[in-house]
């Protein structure tokens, strides 16, 4: 199974902050290895994020997004202690959800 | 007249000259803190955590018991009281030394295993990279203090001074050749002096860091490596003595210094 997700969501105002770091990859598949053998693309292609069942947030993203990617973005209707669901599908199928309570200001 | 012309002139210009290092120093503090919030050393914590828990190696054992200095199992600190001597090796041994004996003592690994891919390649995670930053960060906040008291640390620090200056290579080149002065630079990256200690507290304790250049968290031990490569000095075996030795040296400048790792780094 893929590695974990580190998740930060804390109200910021009336709005919940999330900060979330995945462990990935994200290989573009242009680069070569020490052979001269095309490395395969391997990236993520999907995050949504849910909370309370309904979706908040949700991208599309292709091969130039960085290794270990950094999200970052605010929702508004969250309340401290509610849960936030974070989900990742790349284009191998490997799937990651990782959940995170929301903390007060 | 036209001397104290000439003389504001050049004031002025010394003048504008340290302005603007002072901005292009605040600028890549900036751009230091701004990193730090995303640091994907985290990750690496994360799964150092995990690893400490898993039973592995032939006893099927996890290092829940290794004694990394503070008694069986105790991580907090630890690595802030790190290198240090150790009675049941009769050594002094840094996080990586210890955390490949109790692989071999504890978990039954064989030495070569427990010594293999200490520095992680793309596709080639290492183990020791994430147990590390597991164990830095388990002491982030604290001050640094490593003992300088016990004989074989005493010695260490004056072997580790030893190698510091000792000058070799086909480039002639020694730790100090860099390290010994301060307000030295290659481009932007400042070079520390090591055995000053406002310097060795701000920067020894920032190890291990997570390196952008090479998406990977680098340990003391790559870094030294790396250093010993740069020099073209023959490379150092993983975990020797020398490493070890000269970690005591920058220790005890750093002593006092905030721990800071696992950081980010360019």
């Amino acid at each position: 199974m893929p590695d974990p997700m580190r998740i930060r969501a804390s109200m910021v105002g009336d709005k919940v902050d999330v900060k979330v770091l995945m462990a990935h990859e994200m290989e573009t598949g242009l680069r070569k290895d020490a052979k001269g053998q095309a490395i395969p693309a391997h990236f993520i292609q999907n995050v949504t994020v849910t909370h309370n069942g309904k979706t908040v947030f949700s991208a599309q993203w292709g091969p130039s997004i960085s290794k270990n990617p950094f999200l970052h973005f605010r929702f508004a209707g969250g309340k401290p202690g509610e849960k936030v669901t974070i989900t990742w599908t790349d284009n191998k199928g490997e799937k990651r959800s990782d959940e995170t309570t929301i903390a007060g200001s | 007249m036209f001397r104290h012309r000439l003389m504001a002139c050049m004031l002025l210009a010394a003048f504008a000259g340290a302005a603007a290092a002072q901005t292009t120093e605040q600028e890549i503090q900036r751009y230091r803190d701004m990193l730090q919030d995303d640091n994907p050393a985290e990750l690496e914590e994360l799964k150092g955590a995990e690893l400490w828990k898993t039973p592995r190696g032939p006893n099927k054992v996890s290092l829940e018991r290794c004694d990394l200095g503070m008694g069986p199992g105790v991580v907090k600190g630890a690595y802030a009281h790190l290198p240090r001597y150790f009675a049941d090796t009769d050594k002094v041994q840094d996080v990586e030394s210890r955390l490949v004996t109790c692989m071999v003592t504890l978990q039954g690994f064989p030495p070569a295993e427990a010594m293999r891919n200490p520095f992680s390649a793309p596709g080639r995670p290492s183990d020791k990279e994430a147990l590390v930053s597991y164990i830095a960060a388990q002491s982030r906040g604290m001050k640094m203090d490593a003992p300088m008291t016990h004989p074989k640390e005493i010695e260490a620090f004056q072997v580790g001074e030893r190698l510091f200056f000792r000058r070799a290579g086909p480039h002639d080149f020694s730790c100090a050749s860099c390290h010994d002065e301060k307000g030295k630079r290659i481009r932007l990256q400042d070079l520390p002096k090591l055995n000053d200690p406002v310097e060795a507290r701000r920067v020894f304790p920032t190890w291990p860091g997570y390196r952008v250049s090479q998406g990977a968290v680098r340990t003391m031990q790559h870094r030294l490596f790396d250093c010993y490569w740069q020099m073209r000095h023959p490379p150092v075996g993983y975990t020797s003595d020398a490493i070890t030795a000269l970690q005591v040296y920058m220790a005890k400048y750093a002593n006092g210094g905030d721990m800071k790792a696992p950081t980010v780094k360019r």
